[in-house]
């Protein structure tokens, strides 16, 4: 024990336990972890996916969000963004931006539903975020149409307008109208709060509430939506119904005055 | 009177039945005389002194409309769950007003047409006061002895503003009640007694349970009731005056060439209401308007974007839209001018064109009669401000709908409000100077082709190679058309000393009066008409061009 009490300030000593502990704990794992096939074959398409994110997102995202997605003075950080904001920010065809404005307009997707998944894997491999959600959490079919109406007018209406056609903000923003938008990216941009939308996290709006107000948008605002009153003239309100009456009520009626108006009764010549 | 029918009895011989009829019914009411005084009525033809009947069979449609409605509108507050047959509320807690619209809408046979006719026909209704009043205007129809018959209709169309904005708030959903609570801050910013009348109105603190019943009342009792007494004294004047008609061969001050009501305008004014009829009813059956299924219950902790009332009051929505957020806060309290003044400029932009009448007459000091209709380019001050009012307004209209500008053009809604603050004070004056130049020119152009005619199109090579183009001349029904108007002198104040070269006293305001008279007009204000030498002169010659 002497030999041992004396050597145990030599300088190399940390060194030697910390060597004798990393074996330990190693051994350990390698005794007690279970070694699935399986799982080995996943984590390594897990990483072959990030991988594959990784080269696509140095391509056609490290320009403006940074090398390593610290972000930069042209993009933010995307550390933590998780897999959920790239796959509606890419998945709408947000990102890549074409060009700095008042805001990143929706446009035609560019990438493969494959290489957004690969995309989202290397971003969320960056911190934890919000997670793309899955077809059960969102699916619209048998939620409460109605929950999802009084939602949307307390918390979306603001911006968004009564039944999601769109709303003005301030300097060239803008909420964009949300007829047929796919209730994945609804659910999405609830989770994310793109750009100048506010987030709603599970916390705030618990994930049946969220599925909830993407089949209430389903129901009013899409292909299927049924207009028990005809033609909705976008659905924007009285500034379209009043111009409306202008040009073609009082103009149609203006012209019908003209053609009764020439239809005289022709006076007798006596 | 009673031994009228006699006679023919007496002969042996029975009378038609109509003729028995109308007997009868003369005997009791005495109205053949009337019936004489007033069946053959003349009134001119043009197609625009049809814009009124327009509005008078949109209100008459709007009446019928409107008694349908009632009988299935609970005018309640009373909370409510729905369990109607429109699945996107069902077990939506709402007022009773808002459950019993959506039954109209949805259960009740041929409500949700009945309502979108309503609407529709509302729309129409105010548009069409609209386009009357600026006919009546620009053709200077509103002069002596129309005076008053021009507040009347003045006044219809302020109180069908009140009377379409109560019936818009009576369905109680999230756009109207956003509406009626813009109402209620706008009543809250007046000094004083801001709190006491929202507080009356509403019966306690908004929204309470009160207002859907008392605008109830006043939106199908009060207000239509005042208007129905105003639409038949308007059209009671417009007998007593006789309709006034473009000025033409023929047509003088004292007469009025036309067809008689009986039978031509009867027949004519039935078959137009049928087609404003047709027309509404085909816009309501193809286009929404005001689908509250959509808009959702009010609630005062929700609100949406486009929030906007119906046309007619967008201009108000405008003015507080582009209005800045001024506050003063003085001893504790709050005095709100970011929605005191447009509150306050609210009725000047209608009083501005509502006493228009008397201001000319009194600039011009005209106290003649007229039923004559002006051409607008003849009076090109009147017409350059009509134009700038009508400019004004589309203004506070673009303001009022400065979001969907935004949206709709790509452009950022603060710089289209700052438009609009400064095209408020710029662009009446620009559409001012800009229509009287446009009237001068008219003028001349009118004044040119009574002398030297119309330009015919035909090229004429001279013997000598010269090219002219061949004009026509006008006939004398165009001639004296173009001609008949009036020229007028500006007021003068008069010499400033009198007959012993005393200093005469003259009011400031006389002088104002004159200086706006030269202003109507001077030199400046009306090209001279061509006179009969000029006209001679120039067509007696050889070969004019």
């Amino acid at each position: 024990m002497k030999k041992l009490s004396a050597r145990r300030r030599h300088p190399l000593a940390a060194l030697v336990v910390l060597l004798f502990a990393l074996a330990a704990t190693g051994g350990l794992y390698a005794a007690f972890a279970p070694a699935g096939e399986a799982k080995a074959d996943q984590a390594s398409s897990q990483s072959l996916a990030i991988e594959e994110g990784k080269k696509l997102y140095d391509v056609g995202c490290s320009s403006c969000h940074g090398t390593g997605g610290q972000g930069s003075s042209d993009g933010p950080s995307l550390v933590g963004v998780g897999s959920a904001a790239v796959d509606f920010q890419v998945g709408t065809g947000r990102m890549p931006a074409q060009q700095p404005g008042a805001q990143v307009p929706e446009k035609k997707k560019i990438y493969s539903e494959d290489e957004i998944n690969q995309l989202a894997a290397y971003v969320a491999s960056l911190g934890s975020g919000p997670i793309k959600p899955t077809k059960s959490q969102y699916d619209p079919s048998g939620a409460d149409i109605a929950n999802g109406g009084q939602l949307f007018r307390t918390n979306c209406a603001q911006c968004h307008n009564f039944t999601g056609e769109g709303g003005a903000l301030t300097h060239g923003k803008y909420a964009p109208g949300l007829g047929d938008v796919d209730p994945k990216h609804v659910y999405e941009a609830m989770q994310t709060g793109p750009q100048n939308m506010p987030s709603f996290p599970d916390k705030v709006m618990p994930e049946q509430d969220k599925r909830d107000i993407a089949a209430y948008l389903k129901t009013v605002n899409s292909k299927d939506a049924e207009n028990p009153g005809g033609y909705k003239l976008g659905g924007l309100g009285p500034v379209v119904e009043g111009l409306f009456a202008w040009i073609f009520g009082l103009g149609a009626l203006i012209i019908v005055a003209i053609w009764v108006a020439a239809r005289t009764a022709k006076a007798k010549k006596s | 009177m009673s031994t009228a029918s006699s006679e023919s009895t007496a002969a042996g011989r029975k009378a038609p039945a109509g003729e028995r009829v109308a007997d009868w019914a003369d005997g009791r009411l005495g109205i053949y005389s009337l019936a004489k005084a007033n069946m053959r009525k003349i009134f001119p033809d043009h197609w625009s002194f049809m814009l009124g009947e327009v509005a008078l069979y949109s209100f008459i449609i709007i009446i019928l409309t409107g008694v349908y409605l009632t009988l299935f509108f609970h005018p309640s507050m009373n909370e409510v769950e729905y369990h109607g047959s429109y699945v996107p509320m069902q077990g939506v807690r709402m007022s009773e007003a808002f459950a019993s619209t959506l039954d109209i809408s949805f259960d009740v046979r041929g409500g949700l047409l009945v309502r979108q006719i309503h609407h529709w026909a509302a729309l129409i209704f105010l548009g069409a006061m609209f386009v009357h009043m600026m006919r009546v205007f620009f053709t200077g129809a509103f002069r002596k002895p129309r005076e008053i018959n021009w507040l009347f209709g003045f006044l219809l169309f302020v109180l069908g503003m009140f009377t379409g904005f109560t019936g818009y708030s009576l369905p109680d959903d999230l756009l109207s009640g956003t509406g009626v609570r813009f109402m209620e801050g706008a009543m809250l910013s007046v000094p004083i007694v801001g709190t006491y009348l929202s507080m009356f109105l509403f019966g306690g603190e908004f929204p309470g349970h009160d207002f859907v019943a008392r605008f109830f009342s006043v939106h199908v009792l009060l207000l239509p009731g005042i208007m129905l007494g105003l639409l038949v004294a308007h059209l009671i004047l417009v007998f007593y005056h006789k309709h006034t008609q473009f000025a033409g061969p023929g047509r003088t001050n004292k007469n009025v060439v036309g067809m008689p009501l009986l039978p031509v305008y009867m027949a004519k004014a039935g078959g137009f209401f049928f087609l404003v009829f047709g027309v509404i009813s085909v816009i309501a059956a193809t286009f929404t308007v005001n689908p509250i299924w959509a808009l959702g219950p009010y609630r005062p902790d929700q609100v949406s974007t486009n929030a906007q009332p119906d046309w007619y009051m967008g201009f108000s929505e405008g003015l507080i839209r582009i209005m800045p957020g001024w506050e003063i806060h003085l001893w504790g309290h709050t005095l709100v001018l970011g929605v005191f003044i447009p509150l306050m400029v609210f009725p000047m932009v209608l009083a501005a064109i509502a006493v228009y009448p008397f201001i000319e007459s009194w600039v011009t000091g005209d106290k003649r009669e007229h039923h004559i209709a002006d051409r607008p380019r003849n009076a090109p001050t009147r017409t350059a401000f009509g134009a700038a009012w009508i400019a004004w307004y589309t203004v506070m209209l673009i303001g009022g709908g400065n979001d969907l500008v935004a949206t709709h053009f790509d452009l950022s809604i603060n710089s289209i409000t700052w438009f609009v603050r400064i095209a408020f004070f710029v662009v009446p004056v620009i559409v001012f100077f800009a229509t009287r130049r446009i009237c001068l020119g008219l003028q001349r152009r009118d004044k040119d082709k009574v002398l030297h005619g119309r330009e015919s199109g035909i090229i004429k090579r001279l013997p000598h190679g010269e090219f002219i183009e061949v004009h026509e001349q006008l006939s004398q029904e165009q001639l004296h058309t173009l001609t008949s108007h009036d020229q007028n002198k500006p007021y003068e104040v008069g010499p400033e000393t009198d007959e012993n070269g005393v200093q005469r006293k003259v009011g400031r305001s006389n002088k104002l009066r004159a200086r706006l008279s030269k202003g109507y007009y001077g030199e400046q204000a009306q090209i001279p008409k061509p006179t009969a030498e000029e006209y001679r002169e120039i067509t007696s010659g050889h070969g004019h061009h």
